[in-house]
């Protein structure tokens, strides 16, 4: 009896330990656009675990970007639906959370960065002005205890002589400085999920290392989460544990990264990475993938990827095919080639 | 008289400098400082470097869209640079074209696709009506686009597709020689290699000769002969393809190519270069790239290395090089 009781608060314990920091559970999201509502991503699933960095990988349109602003809530009220799903944060649901409730959990417990660092920072207010803001917010500090604080984070984010920089404009600063502020700003309040949006990709490819090498550091010394959205499979290969592969609005594969390159399952990512151009190939032509993105007004039955598809066979067309176990901790939402492998593995 | 077997393109100590106007008065940004390349017939010449190099200046002096400031460019033996060069570009313009970045602002958005592409017909005036239609259909079949896109504006068509119709016009009146800046760069990985695949097919049936402008080096690995790479104004290496990634020799090159990221889980990255591109306001004195190089001396940090051979059909301009 009593081992029952307590094998019944282990599992329970397993549980809420196995619990993943951050679920996304069928999430679908529309807009509305002049002819009614689009479905901008539909039936996303995602687990962001404590410490774990997830890369969320995918081309225009696939809703990478709408995946993470739902996170936070920052979609336009009057143009957006959430027609269904959840959004749990430590057992929360987000969807459902009070403005005020939402306003702590931004900034403090999960933050954000984006592409562009110069549309993101106030041009008329100085670094330490911006930085001070979140501070003042989020933990009450001012004056020279919210100074010394935007001194000490822009040394943690390794801007030269930080004292003097403070005290900056942003367009003092260099594209790098800039995305460097950003992240003081975002880890100011030592958040525990970090969502970075393409935060590479309008930076140099020397400045870009610098960035990724800061962001995995700082992942360590302040055991944050990340999730990483990059349209740059090479920067995901790098940073990412996992990896989320999205098309056209909806999860077409989530792997381990090292599983995701070497046995890509769905015909999309098996497509994606082999179209990349690589450092050390003579091929003669790089591989391609036929055809276009569709736009999300497009209606395709079935699978999204089926025109594009060179396994399509007769069912893909016929029903929306839902995600599926494709070995350890890996799943896709193919049926023909699940089979496929498992009947080899077989 | 120009020679045939020559190089259609070369540029010797090319140099542009910028006037900026600020509160304190006016500065000057050296832009390109001595540039030399020479690009052969069929050939494409991948020109490579972080923003600030001075890649897309040289792509623009070349084809006559801003004057340099001194040295000399030649096309075709023409030496656009002279006193005459108006009239000597006059001569050889209809041989070249470029085609940019941005597809969406290359094309007028109130201009049918068809006579976007007919516009560089109808400026040269060679064709008639008839001929201008046909003409329109076969460039249309040659990017891959279907020949009723004639009817239709640039918005109902996506990134990819632009960019064919970019270079559905740039091919109009058979040019020789093709300026490329970043021409994929804003497009998706899956429509890029469709579009460099194209660039490189109708290299080989039009005998194009290419300069390929972008800062991705595994792309400018697809598509090029030879690399040059940029650095804050200046050629620091040029070298065969296959050389420049293999064995780069400039601690830039090396710096650079170190930092492309892989999509391999299982490479291992080494040491990230420190530091950012120098201000070209007030460039450092010496070898540019001396303030983030591990190898610096001081001749490094006061003479200018100058590009010199280093191998067949390679110069690296670095102290660290005997001569």
């Amino acid at each position: 009896m009593r081992s029952a009781i307590c094998s019944t608060r282990a599992r329970r314990e397993a549980i809420e330990l196995a619990a993943p920091l951050l679920a996304i559970r069928n999430l679908t999201v529309q807009f509305r656009v002049d002819s009614g509502w689009v479905t901008a991503i539909d039936d996303v699933s995602l687990n962001v675990d404590a410490g774990e960095c997830v890369g969320v990988v995918g081309e225009s349109g696939s809703g990478k970007s709408v995946t993470a602003l739902s996170i936070l809530g920052l979609h336009a009220r009057a143009t957006t639906k959430i027609s269904s799903g959840t959004i749990e944060y430590q057992g929360q649901d987000l969807l459902r959370a009070r403005t005020s409730a939402m306003r702590r959990i931004r900034g403090s417990e999960i933050a954000m960065i984006f592409q562009d660092p110069m549309s993101s920072l106030n041009p008329v207010l100085t670094i330490a002005d911006q930085i001070s803001e979140t501070l003042r917010q989020h933990q009450g500090l001012t004056g020279d205890a919210a100074r010394k604080r935007v001194v000490e984070l822009l040394g943690l984010v390794r801007i030269p002589d930080a004292a003097r920089r403070a005290d900056d404009y942003p367009h003092r600063l260099s594209g790098g400085m800039r995305q460097r502020v950003m992240i003081a700003m975002a880890i100011a309040c030592k958040p525990r999920l970090l969502i970075a949006d393409e935060p590479t990709t309008a930076l140099d490819v020397t400045i870009q290392a610098q960035i990724l090498e800061l962001l995995r550091d700082l992942r360590k010394e302040l055991s944050m989460s990340v999730m990483l959205i990059s349209h740059d499979l090479g920067v995901i290969a790098e940073f990412a544990q996992r990896v989320v592969v999205m098309y056209a609005g909806r999860v077409v594969e989530d792997a381990p990264v090292a599983q995701l390159f070497r046995r890509p399952v769905h015909p999309y990512t098996m497509g994606l990475i082999s179209a990349v151009p690589k450092l050390d190939s003579d091929a003669p032509r790089l591989h391609t993938i036929p055809g276009r993105i569709p736009s999300p007004q497009e209606i395709i039955p079935g699978c999204r990827f089926s025109p594009r598809c060179a396994l399509v066979q007769d069912g893909c067309l016929d029903a929306q095919p839902s995600m599926q176990p494709a070995g350890d901790r890996q799943s896709a939402r193919c049926p023909p080639r699940l089979l496929a492998l498992g009947g080899r593995h077989a | 008289m120009p020679d045939p077997s020559g190089p259609i393109v070369e540029v010797r100590d090319l140099c542009k400098t910028f006037d900026v106007k600020h509160a304190g008065g006016v500065s000057t940004l050296h832009a390109l400082s001595g540039v030399n390349f020479d690009i052969m017939r069929g050939e494409t010449l991948g020109l490579v470097g972080e923003s600030g190099s001075g890649k897309t200046t040289a792509g623009r002096i070349l084809v006559g869209l801003i004057p340099a400031t001194s040295g000399t460019v030649s096309l075709f033996g023409h030496s656009i640079t002279e006193a005459d060069g108006k009239a000597q570009l006059a001569s050889v313009r209809s041989k070249l074209q470029f085609v940019f970045q941005d597809p969406f602002a290359s094309l007028n958005p109130r201009m049918r696709i068809g006579n976007a592409i007919a516009e560089p017909l109808d400026i040269a005036g060679t064709h008639s009506r008839k001929d201008r239609k046909e003409r329109v259909a076969e460039l249309l079949e040659l990017v891959g686009l279907p020949r009723n896109s004639v009817e239709r504006y640039p918005h109902e068509f996506s990134g990819g597709q632009r960019q064919r119709i970019v270079i559905a016009r740039a091919l109009a009146l058979n040019p020789d020689f093709v300026v490329c800046d970043e021409p994929v760069s804003a497009l998706d990985v899956s429509m890029q290699a469709q579009i460099v695949n194209l660039l490189l097919d109708l290299q080989d049936r039009l005998g194009l000769s290419y300069l390929f402008i972008a800062h991705d080096l595994a792309v400018v690995r697809a598509v090029s002969t030879r690399v040059a790479v940029m650095y804050a104004g200046a050629i620091v290496e040029t070298a065969p393809k296959a050389e420049i990634y293999s064995d780069p020799q400039h601690p830039y090159s090396r710096a650079l190519l170190d930092a492309v990221p892989r999509a391999d889980p299982d490479f291992v990255r080494h040491p990230v270069v420190a530091g950012e591109v120098p201000s070209l306001l007030d460039p450092p004195a010496g070898c540019r790239f001396h303030p983030r190089c591990a190898f610096a001396t001081d001749r490094c940090r006061t003479e200018v290395p100058r590009l010199k051979a280093s191998g067949e059909d390679r110069q690296v301009a670095c102290h660290l090089f005997p001569e």
